[in-house]
């Protein structure tokens, strides 16, 4: 065994002590007939040949395309300074600070990511964290559902169809009702949140709303009417749920200045590797007013027995360990390291670094936008984004396959990420961040222009046409 | 000794009776069994309480227990105070820490409950 | 004590100066923003702190050193496997292709990890008995969450909707009742018999037909095999119910109980404890669930698909219209499998049943080392934990389980698990794992037998531990009366700063 310290002699101190010779008398209390048959799994791995084994396998991922790709997990500059202080063994090999006298590294650390992330929400209070963006919002659903007891949660197309997805699960356990808000058909308003729409829905009084999900920006990158969604769920009496991107907040109306009640998001921008998928971080953060609602952890500042400030879990009777049935969720593990890489990047970053990390996006999307405009590609929607934004390519899915061919990761296309919406089949949802560079957007263009050449969609007046650009 | 105006559950709930109107709480046991209190989750003014229904939550550090009804009626009260001072529940549970007021629906409900001597013993059992 | 010494630290708020840090970014051009509408933008900026790069990087440095890990000394955190974390497990998940893999991005170029994940859900198979397994769930409770909406969907699947009973042992874990109710269920707690195992009476008397499925951690969170485990799934099958298995205690069973085989329908995986994936600080996890036959349907998308060709691709959604769905975002906490993969890899299936035999061993060793000196209330071979008592030492001194257990610290230890199980008084959960010398473990067991002695003839400094850590024993009720739960400028209403 390749981590344990016994030698035979300790093994035989041990079972003498015990007065057995062999660990199998320890097992006896295994009916016979349910014991296990033997492990069938390939030969334990000597050190080095594992390390070779995992280089093969990383190195057969294409990672270093030049890359478009968004939709939810975003590729940023992360100061190495992040990971360094999270290879230190006490943050990650300690366990959930139950005992807070040998725990005020990590309970600290994450008070001050309650504080951190409460200031750019503009929110009061913020959970420890959650398991993903979707998680979250899925809890956030949950909480509205419970404060306002009422079974019925409107979600608009513009929150990620797997976050839709997710939430459609958690609510599935209660009998809630999770509807779809449609998004606005074409007009100056087209791929953002259907007002009329939600008026509508929330107009039927025998079935009350406990809650309006809206994203900010929305997953096509849109800028919603956040404060207009707010005002609507609000008048019929229902919590407003935003599901915001933590970048963007240095740039954007926080949730807590447009009235969202219950805030949630994925915290994977600030500092967190894209990793297929995880680990991420849920942000959950709440008003005042739901503080016994919000599910997870809460770490509260206090003083010991001599005065001094510490830190310590608190309001723990809301949760599993000691509601058990009654608890507000039943989450316990969370994402405490993943917190503490978002507060090691904020603070290494600085208010001013994250607002050019936001600027600097938004500048290199316009300037991807143009690139696109010249060849002739134009965008889907025409309303404003800040880094994200879809544009119309005939045959969508197959483009994106070519232009891997050219070592470019077209973003994605919208009939994957969306297959149930027609409006959105031609659809290449892109994006760009301060890491994107000319060169990269330059080879996108070339690219994307020599494949529409080749199959003959490229009209030359359309270039002229739009020449200028749609920003 | 408990105050001899109260009748008592088993549950460690006390009422005083005043015509018509039940005052609640949680008897000064129940309160040092839980240790310091920290929250107190109750009904709101209207609702309608079922005798031995739950009529809401008290919470101290790292335990959590139901409040249930002595009597049965409608909520006219709640201690408002408690949402701020919820250490009056350990400090004053006969007086201050009072939870809710109702109006009793039916009187004969208190002879159910324990009489001062009677929930003394019980308290002395445990 | 390691911490012994170390200062507290100021918050992050009040290291701020206006003007500190910068250098990381580029300047975006000066008209970036120019075009977004102004009733989107944010008019005050978030009041975040300014720091230097020294600043920052001492900051967490000087935090870190007020932690205990697993690195820093023993942690027999019972119920928490607080095992070894191999440092090739964290460099291999950094592997910059595996870290900078986008999670959307398109099969063809993430064939590597695919792989692992097959392989991984393939040894997690055999590992378990199961049939099939799912790597989505973020962690044990969601996991469990997983498992009891597949048993819904099952089912209801039948036609059989009346199922609204989950039936938990009273020694479980809270997590089992808080998913039971999240699924929609009622719970029913079943008390515990006399020897700590199930009480197949009270089981047998509690099954019906409004039992969707019963939650059975085994070995038990006392740490005791379940040995009526056999005639208790019987009980549940012939209910119409479906077995779910809490995986926590794993790392006791490995090559010798494979529950898909013993007849459990589903069970999750606590990667973080059994795989050794390192904890954190309270995550990541990751919650693998096995299922059998039954509910394969049921399983969340999107599975990993093994292709005619052997390549690999994920499902698409509506794929599986059975599916309950999808439990979060994207595939799953991919950099923890990593970690479980490589531990996998390198242990072999020998060794991983001899993880289990060495675990049982020290958990039986240390138990032995302290009979007599504190209460056994289970006295029968545990597997890779167990309870030890306080009780007759508060009876004779006073002095409490809590007081043990801050004890500890002034010792160099992290205290064992406290009051859980909840249903033994004075309880301590003590979980050694596998990767502990026997020293340790004489050392930790000299000194819980020299507290013990201390609560008998010194309990003061027993009552007034700890001293050596950098906090005395916190005002927790205050904590929970007024929340401090952030920051809030320099109102001057914090405690003042430390020194």
């Amino acid at each position: 065994m390749p981590y344990g310290p016994h030698t035979p002699e300790e093994r035989g101190k041990m079972l003498a002590a015990l007065g057995i010779d062999s660990v199998d008398a320890l097992f006896a209390d295994i009916p016979p007939e349910l014991r296990s048959s033997p492990l069938r799994l390939p030969p334990a791995e000597p050190e080095l040949e594992l390390a070779a084994r995992l280089e093969r396998l990383a190195s057969h991922n294409r990672t270093g395309l030049a890359s478009f790709l968004g939709a939810g997990a975003y590729r940023h500059y992360v100061p190495p300074l992040v990971d360094q202080v999270l290879l230190r063994g006490e943050w990650y090999t300690a366990y959930t600070p139950y005992q807070p006298e040998v725990s005020q590294g990590t309970l600290q650390s994450i008070y001050e990511y309650e504080s951190l992330i409460a200031e750019l929400l503009a929110m009061d209070v913020v959970s420890a964290s959650h398991y993903d963006g979707a998680a979250a919002t899925a809890e956030a659903s949950l909480m509205a559902c419970r404060h306002t007891k009422r079974s019925r949660v409107l979600v608009s197309r513009s929150v990620h169809p797997q976050y839709r997805q997710t939430m459609a699960t958690y609510m599935s356990g209660g009998d809630l009702d999770l509807e779809e808000i449609p998004l606005v058909a074409d007009g100056p308003a087209a791929g953002t949140t259907d007002l009329v729409a939600l008026e509508r829905l929330l107009a039927d009084t025998a079935r009350p709303v406990a809650g309006v999900v809206a994203a900010q920006p929305s997953v096509l990158g849109l800028l919603e009417p956040m404060r207009a969604i707010g005002d609507a769920a609000h008048a019929a009496g229902a919590l407003f749920v935003a599901v915001v991107e933590p970048v963007s907040l240095s740039v954007l109306e926080p949730p807590g200045r447009y009235g969202a009640d219950i805030a949630a998001g994925e915290g994977q921008p600030l500092g967190i590797p894209l990793g297929y998928g995880g680990p991420y971080l849920g942000i959950l953060a709440s008003t005042e007013a739901l503080v016994r609602q919000i599910p997870g952890r809460l770490i509260g500042m206090t003083t010991d027995l001599d005065g001094k400030r510490a830190y310590v879990m608190t309001l723990r009777a809301r949760e599993q360990d000691i509601r058990r049935e009654r608890a507000a969720s039943n989450i316990c593990t969370n994402q405490a390291l993943l917190a503490l890489a978002a507060s090691v990047y904020l603070a290494a970053i600085g208010p001013h670094g994250l607002r050019d990390v936001a600027a600097l996006g938004a500048a290199r999307a316009a300037e991807l936008a143009d690139a696109l405009a010249a060849i002739g590609v134009e965008r889907l929607h025409p309303g404003p984004y800040l880094n994200e934004f879809a544009v119309r390519v005939p045959n969508a899915v197959e483009l994106h396959r070519r232009l891997l061919g050219h070592g470019v990761l077209a973003g994605i296309p919208l009939a994957e990420l969306e297959p149930d919406d027609p409006a959105l089949a031609e659809g290449l949802l892109v994006c760009a961040t301060e890491v994107t560079t000319s060169d990269e957007i330059s080879l996108f263009a070339w690219a994307l222009r020599e494949q529409l050449e080749a199959t003959g969609t490229v009209a030359g007046e359309r270039v002229l046409a739009t020449a200028g650009g749609i920003r | 000794m408990v105050p001899t105006d109260l009748r008592f559950t088993k549950d460690h709930e006390w009422v005083r009776l005043d015509g018509d109107v039940a005052t609640v709480g949680i008897t000064e046991f129940a309160a040092s069994q839980l240790g310091d209190i920290v929250f107190v989750e109750l009904p709101a003014v209207g609702a309608t309480l079922a005798q031995a229904g739950t009529f809401g939550v008290v919470e101290s550090v790292k335990a959590v227990s139901d409040l249930f009804a002595p009597v049965g009626g409608e909520v006219r009260e709640v201690n408002e105070e408690l949402s701020g001072q919820p250490e009056l529940v350990n400090s004053d549970p006969y007086g201050a820490g009072w939870m809710i007021r109702l109006h009793v629906a039916d009187e004969a409900q208190l002879g159910e409950l324990l009489e001062p001597a009677a929930y003394d013993a019980l308290v002395a059992e445990a | 004590m390691s911490v012994t010494g170390i200062k507290l630290q100021p918050s992050l708020f009040e290291l701020s100066r206006p003007g500190r840090g910068g250098g990381k970014i580029p300047h975006p051009p000066k008209d970036a923003l120019d075009r977004l509408p102004a009733d989107q933008r944010r008019t005050e900026a978030p009041a975040l702190p300014e720091l230097s790069e020294p600043e920052v990087v001492r900051h967490y440095v000087n935090l870190s050193q007020l932690n205990y890990g697993v690195d820093t000394g023993f942690y027999p955190l019972g119920s928490c496997t607080m095992k070894w974390n191999p440092k090739l497990n964290e460099w291999a998940a950094r592997l910059p292709g595996f870290a900078s893999l986008h999670p959307l991005a398109p099969d063809e170029t993430a064939q590597g990890t695919l792989l692992l994940l097959w392989e991984l859900e393939a040894a997690l198979c055999e590992i378990t008995g199961m049939k099939a397994v799912t790597l989505q769930p973020a962690a044990g409770a969601q996991g469990e969450l997983t498992g009891i909406l597949m048993i819904r969907a099952y089912h209801r699947s039948r036609g059989d909707v009346e199922r609204d009973e989950v039936l938990v042992p009273d020694s479980s874990h809270g997590t089992n009742p808080a998913t039971a109710s999240m699924a929609g269920y009622r719970t029913i707690t079943i008390p515990s018999a006399a020897d700590g195992g199930v009480d197949l009476a009270a089981f047998r008397a509690a099954l019906g037909p409004r039992t969707a499925a019963v939650m059975i951690t085994n070995p038990s969170t006392l740490g005791l095999f379940e040995s009526r485990v056999g005639e208790l799934l019987a009980a549940v099958h012939e209910a119409g119910a479906l077995a779910y298995m809490d995986g926590a205690n794993l790392n006791a069973i490995m090559g010798r109980f494979k529950p898909g085989e013993a007849g459990f329908d589903v069970m999750h995986i606590n990667v973080h404890k059994t795989f050794s994936t390192p904890h954190g600080g309270g995550g990541p996890g990751a919650g693998p669930v096995g299922v059998g036959e039954r509910l394969v349907p049921f399983l969340p998308f999107p599975r990993v698909l093994r292709q005619a060709d052997s390549t690999f691709r994920l499902e698409r959604p509506g794929e599986r219209p059975t599916s309950i769905g999808r439990m979060r975002s994207f595939v799953g906490n991919t950099g923890v499998l990593v970690r479980a993969y490589a531990y996998i890899r390198a242990h072999g299936g020998a060794g991983l049943a001899e993880v289990s035999e060495d675990a049982v061993l020290a958990a039986n060793y240390l138990k032995r080392r302290l009979e007599g000196v504190y209460d056994i209330p289970y006295d029968r071979p545990c597997k890779h934990e167990f309870v030890a008592s306080a009780a007759t030492i508060k009876k004779e001194t006073g002095i409490r389980t809590l007081d043990i257990a801050k004890r500890l610290i002034d010792y160099g230890y992290h205290p064992p698990t406290v009051y859980f199980p909840l249903i033994v008084d004075e309880g301590m959960l003590i979980e050694p794992t596998e990767t502990e010398s026997v020293e340790t473990l004489d050392d930790f067991a000299d000194a819980l037998i020299a507290i013990a002695r201390e609560a008998h003839d010194d309990p003061q400094v027993v009552h007034a531990a700890p001293s050596t850590a950098p906090v005395k024993r916190l005002d927790e009720t205050a904590a929970a009366r007024q929340p401090n739960l952030r920051w809030r400028g320099m109102t001057g209403a914090q405690t003042p700063c430390p020194d």
